[in-house]
């Protein structure tokens, strides 16, 4: 038996979070992520995944990047370098946006939190941290507003999971009956300062704690401590890639690239051409609009598998003897007990329940059901 | 973890029973079944195939990978566990046990095979 899979060995120069020793207390398989050494699992990977949909786990998502950007021109700043209308974003709330290049390629996905009128905090995908860093302080020059590069200022934590509202409230006198999906406010968590946001990646409810790495030790244990009567279970990146493919959330690297705008990735709707002042990428992204009103691009769908083998990404998905597609992600889905995949197919195969559709695993053209996205979404 | 005193390893992670009779039982170590990750589904060689020492009879697929099996001795299938076809966790949960893979009437003894502490000594390193 040989694994296809990279070596999980510690290699010099990766990345470690505040949070290392205690994955390694508690016998993680640590795996390379974009240059962090980061938990792949603890345990069983589906226990993990059927605890955050069924009742809560938790994470260390400290390898993201943080990115500052503060200033009395901030809003004007991410207005032009971003592709969202974040001047429109109010204090305390987030918003999904994207950041593209001239000619309209995504350079990363992006959660941006308004933290006050002035200042705002962008969070980057860990691969992509220092692309975005760059680009906003290229695009920050003649505004006033300053970038800072705040990836070691903050650890991450989030807890998921239809349980987390209840184990974040013995641990904080935070209102978080009143905030909201996509919001964030600043308050103290098991006694240690933090921004608590109402996000996440997994499409469960859930938080998102930013904190300063020296308290991410103590805010760990103390969730912990919270979560043990109701089944709170440490999470790793392999539940989480499931959890959010059952959700059919994009994954910079998968879904997205630089070689796809946000209308080729069917996310046209993060476009605001209707904000005020120019964006970078307006001109190539009004383009690439037209050209989907006119010519659908592929389309991102959901495949869901007849049999038991795993679709992966770069698996071409057939019809008729011809490739009509590519998967971008897949893996068996613990909640729909069959594999599942992501994939681009030219829109002449995208509807649902379209027939004849295969996905070619190592040769064999495997039967699979086109299906809207996402696969699952919670009951709220 | 330990690893039954009784079996022979291979450097590809499986376990061999010493055959009884010329047949010898097949299976994938805990060290292997730990790597992977849950395994969700085993592909087998049928009763009747004539598998080759070192040549690949299978695979194994988990959340995130796929591997391919090797077989550790050349001989002819007379067994697939179908219990494991149909339960592929059973890989992960009973490795040594419940989670065999296949029967092989081996073709004669194996000299290149490592023992419980010399296969302990290769995964440790």
């Amino acid at each position: 038996m040989s694994s296809t899979d990279p070596a999980s060995a510690q290699n010099a120069g990766q990345r470690l979070t505040a949070l290392d020793a205690v994955h390694r207390a508690l016998g993680a398989t640590m795996t390379d992520f974009a240059g962090w050494d980061m938990p792949l699992r603890y345990g069983s990977e589906r226990d993990e995944h059927q605890a955050v949909r069924t009742r809560a786990g938790l994470f260390d998502l400290s390898h993201m990047g943080e990115i500052t950007v503060a200033g009395p021109q901030a809003a004007a700043l991410l207005d032009f370098a971003l592709v969202g209308n974040i001047g429109a974003v109010k204090a305390g709330r987030a918003r999904y946006t994207m950041i593209c290049r001239a000619d309209g390629g995504i350079l990363d996905d992006l959660i941006v939190y308004r933290l006050a009128e002035t200042e705002f905090m962008v969070v980057a995908n860990a691969s992509n941290a220092q692309v975005v860093l760059d680009a906003l302080t290229e695009r920050a020059e003649g505004f006033d507003a300053v970038v800072r590069d705040d990836r070691d200022a903050y650890a991450l934590i989030a807890v998921q999971g239809p349980e987390s509202p209840g184990i974040l409230a013995a641990v904080t006198d935070a209102d978080l009956d009143g905030l909201k999906y996509y919001a964030g406010l600043p308050g103290t968590v098991a006694g240690v300062p933090a921004l608590i946001a109402r996000t996440g990646y997994t499409g469960e409810d859930g938080f998102e704690l930013f904190v300063r790495p020296e308290h991410a030790v103590e805010l760990w244990q103390s969730l912990t401590k919270a979560g043990e009567g109701v089944g709170l279970v440490p999470c790793g990146l392999s539940c989480r890639d499931t959890l959010r493919l059952e959700a059919g959330m994009p994954l910079y690297g998968h879904e997205l690239s630089t070689s796809l705008t946000p209308f080729d990735a069917g996310l046209g709707r993060v476009v605001k051409f209707d904000k005020e002042g120019d964006f970078v990428g307006r001109t190539a992204l009004e383009e690439a609009a037209g050209r989907a009103a006119s010519q659908p691009p592929r389309v991102l769908v959901g495949l869901v598998a007849e049999g038991r083998r795993v679709p992966r990404a770069g698996f071409a998905v057939v019809a008729d003897g011809a490739v009509i597609g590519e998967v971008t992600s897949g893996a068996p889905s613990p909640t729909l007990g069959k594999p599942i995949a992501m994939a681009y197919v030219d829109a002449a195969h995208a509807a649902p329940g379209t027939q004849g559709v295969g996905v070619d695993i190592r040769g064999s053209h495997e039967p699979y059901e086109v299906v809207a996205l996402p696969f699952y979404k919670r009951q709220k | 973890m330990s690893n039954p005193q009784q079996l022979r390893y291979s450097k590809e992670h499986e376990w061999l029973s010493v055959a009884e009779d010329g047949v010898s039982t097949v299976g994938i170590t805990e060290h292997a079944a730990n790597a992977l990750g849950d395994v969700v589904f085993v592909q087998l060689p049928e009763v009747g195939d004539t598998v080759t020492a070192g040549e690949t009879c299978g695979e194994l697929e988990s959340t995130k990978s796929v591997s391919e099996l090797y077989a550790p001795v050349s001989g002819e299938i007379v067994e697939v566990n179908q219990d494991v076809v149909d339960d592929p966790a059973l890989v992960n949960s009973a490795p040594f046990e419940g989670g065999w893979l296949f029967k092989v009437r081996t073709a004669g003894e194996q000299d290149d095979l490592l023992t419980a502490d010399e296969y302990t000594a290769f995964t440790a390193g």
